[in-house]
């Protein structure tokens, strides 16, 4: 039976582990993702999970472990954020390369240095082009919701792509929050049963995994590997789709939030959105038409269905909470801005890096930047393509 | 006690084809390590001579379940394929009578140096697992450069001796003794020369529960740069100087399993290998004699641990 519970976001996550009952949970405990760990740890001392709980050593071997393990043949998570996630670089790219589905909950976390703890996009945005799928959540329920709906999409033997959800750092992890709970039979059920395919615990057949390729074979197996990810977008919206029927929450690519006559719009993803739909509710009550636009699904990026919902927009905002130091633009401006190119008509499209190392960004931040929008609709004329929210300077 | 004309019988788990050098000495600590145990066995396998060697696309060598990750985390994949087997063992997807063995492996650069970290961990967490370094003193798969189990005085490519350098200054670390102090069940060195103290130490990995680790000396005709077809007699001689000691330590307790009955001066072993050859200048004499009493102090050393 659905139930509600008040969890913040790293029980959340712990909640959709122990329902799920992965057959190896291999994570290193890092802050602020530690409690989902520990959550796990403790499950498993009470009995409440079948799977094999391992603690690596770093990251790195969690990575690792992870990977071996899935290639073995069976269902595999971790959990981690920030410089944990960097330690992993390495193996996130052999994981997508291997076609291995393994979910990891990221717990949004700036990168050192200088070192800090709290919550920005940096670590998971660093890692956009290791062949993750990666799915990003406003609260808590959205974390849960997409964390279970990870498993299936990253196992379904079209993608087999490693799937990572964030959830913003302490914003998140750490806010208690009342959430929809449901059955534990019912998610086991969404869930399904793992498929393995060619696992290395299957001995009657003896084979190579992860050989040498030169430059003979390596493009034609990176093209396939792409072609998973590429794979990915309907069963991503079969999934949320499903997930709505069975669930009442539906989920798609994005969220568009009063967007129906908006004339300018802002674009952010994860905790921030929330705030942000504050200000478009104040905004809206002011008479000024404007939206916002909450991307979930960063990559695969829904580069069509953005461009559309945005195209007949004045002026766009896209705000990213992380930097990409010397290039035009960080990487949601950039993949946005892109994406609408090809438009005969299309909005000015201006960039604001805000929140880095959990810097607050609160209702009136969202306003600066829609009076900027204004100003952009009305004169056509963009003054600074990129810049700053809540920033000394 | 093995036969020899036994184990030619077995099927070989590592096939001809394979593309290691003439002389290489990883070819025949394998074909002996894999003749250990009958039951399946699954490999992993880190970046090296071993990996590139077996396993050019869409050719393998491994006529066993192999696989090949990263290079510094051999012990982390095992680890993890081991971790599964548990899982699906306690679920009941794999049958409960159903023995399955891992082997991790990897030279001295993948375990001694890069891959120490991951192995360590692998070690403590009580992994049902062998991991096997074949070390051949070097980065041999990228062209002879030092690691830190490459020996004091040899010249590799990144402690090359010159006219202001006898090549390497440092001792070898003693990565056997650091998995002995990490009180898992079984920790070997063993050599290829003697293939039935090899075949016995693997056997013996293989069978005890909880964690097992071998260091074996791999012959490196390319980077030790001496006549291939030497290589056992030089292995041979690394054991009777006792530059490789062939010992165990088994729940603790360590045993030497061969002393020689007239120790070789470590001269017999330098001097057939070109990596050596700089340490004949006068200006390097001082190498010479610190390396035989290096070989002397450990060799008592493990003597008394043995006694004890």
């Amino acid at each position: 039976m659905s139930t509600l519970k008040t969890l913040n976001g790293n029980q959340t996550i712990a909640e959709a582990v122990r329902q799920i009952d992965p057959d190896v949970l291999a994570a290193y405990p890092i802050t602020p993702s530690t409690a989902i760990v520990e959550t796990i740890a403790k499950f498993k001392a009470d009995g409440l999970i079948t799977g094999e709980f391992v603690c690596p050593e770093s990251e790195h071997s969690a990575m690792s472990v992870c990977i071996g393990s899935a290639s073995a043949g069976g269902r595999v998570m971790t959990a981690t954020a920030s410089q944990g996630l960097a330690l992993m670089w390495e193996m996130l790219y052999i994981a997508a390369g291997l076609r291995l589905p393994i979910i990891a909950a990221i717990v949004n976390r700036s990168l050192s240095a200088p070192i800090n703890i709290h919550g920005d996009h940096s670590d998971t945005m660093g890692a956009r082009d290791a062949g993750w799928i990666q799915i990003y959540s406003e609260n808590c329920q959205e974390a849960y919701d997409n964390f279970i709906q990870a498993f299936r999409i990253a196992e379904h033997l079209d993608v087999r792509t490693p799937t990572l959800v964030g959830l913003d750092g302490f914003i998140i992890s750490h806010s208690m929050e009342v959430i929809q709970v449901e059955d534990d039979q019912i998610v086991k059920e969404f869930v399904g049963e793992y498929q393995p395919v060619y696992p290395l615990l299957d001995t009657s057949r003896k084979f190579t995994v992860g050989p040498i390729d030169f430059t003979d074979y390596y493009f034609e197996h990176k093209r396939n590997q792409i072609e998973g990810i590429e794979n990915a977008p309907p069963v991503i919206e079969q999934v949320g789709k499903e997930f709505g029927e069975k669930f009442g929450r539906a989920y798609g690519f994005f969220e568009e939030y009063r967007m129906d006559d908006a004339e300018t719009c802002i674009v952010v993803m994860s905790s921030a959105a929330g705030t942000c739909k504050d200000a478009i509710d104040e905004l809206r009550e002011e008479g000024k038409r404007i939206g916002l636009l909450k991307p979930r699904v960063f990559r695969p990026f829904p580069d069509k269905k953005i461009a559309e919902a945005l195209k007949n927009m004045n002026a766009v905002a896209v705000l990213d909470r992380c930097s990409s130091p010397g290039a035009f633009g960080a990487p949601l401006f950039t993949e946005i801005r892109n994406a609408l190119y090809d438009y005969d008509q299309r909005p000015k499209v201006v960039n604001y890096v805000y929140g880095l190392g959990g810097r607050d960004i609160r209702v009136e931040h969202f306003k600066e930047v829609a009076e900027e929008l204004d100003k952009i609709a009305g004169t056509g004329k963009v003054e600074k393509i990129y810049s700053y929210v809540n920033l000394r300077e | 006690m093995a036969k020899l004309k036994d184990l030619a019988k077995m099927e070989d788990r590592l096939v001809a084809g394979h593309g290691m050098c003439l002389g290489c000495g990883i070819p025949l600590i394998f074909k002996v390590v894999l003749r250990a145990t009958e039951d399946p066995l699954i490999i992993a396998n880190a970046t090296g001579c071993l990996e590139v060697c077996t396993t050019i696309f869409p050719r393998t060598a491994w006529n066993v379940t192999w696989i090949h990750s990263a290079f510094e985390n051999a012990a982390s994949t095992i680890a993890g394929v081991e971790a599964m087997y548990k899982a699906l063992k306690r679920k009941g997807k794999i049958p409960k009578d159903k023995t399955i063995k891992f082997l991790g492996t990897a030279g001295d650069g993948g375990t001694y140096d890069i891959g120490l970290q991951a192995l360590s961990g692998t070690m403590e967490r009580g992994h049902d697992i062998v991991y096997l370094c074949y070390d051949n003193n070097a980065y041999a798969n990228t062209g002879g450069q030092r690691s830190s189990a490459t020996p004091l005085g040899a010249s590799a490519s990144t402690s090359p001796a010159g006219t202001q350098s006898p090549g390497k200054l440092q001792w070898r670390k003693d990565l056997t003794k650091i998995l002995a102090a990490h009180n898992v069940p079984y920790v070997a060195q063993a050599c290829p020369s003697r293939w039935q103290d090899l075949y016995n130490k693997a056997k013996k990995a293989f069978e005890i529960e909880g964690p097992a680790f071998l260091n074996v000396l791999c012959l490196c005709p390319t980077e030790w740069k001496y006549e291939e077809s030497k290589g056992i007699e030089l292995a041979k001689i690394a054991v009777d100087s006792c530059v490789w000691p062939l010992y165990e330590v088994e729940n603790g307790k360590y045993k030497v399993n061969y002393k020689p009955k007239e120790k070789k001066p470590i001269l017999e072993w330098i001097k057939p290998q070109g990596r050596f050859r700089h340490l004949f200048k006068e200006e390097n004499a001082w190498v010479l004699e610190e390396f035989q009493k290096k070989v002397d102090e450990e060799w008592e050393e493990l003597n008394r641990l043995a006694s004890l």
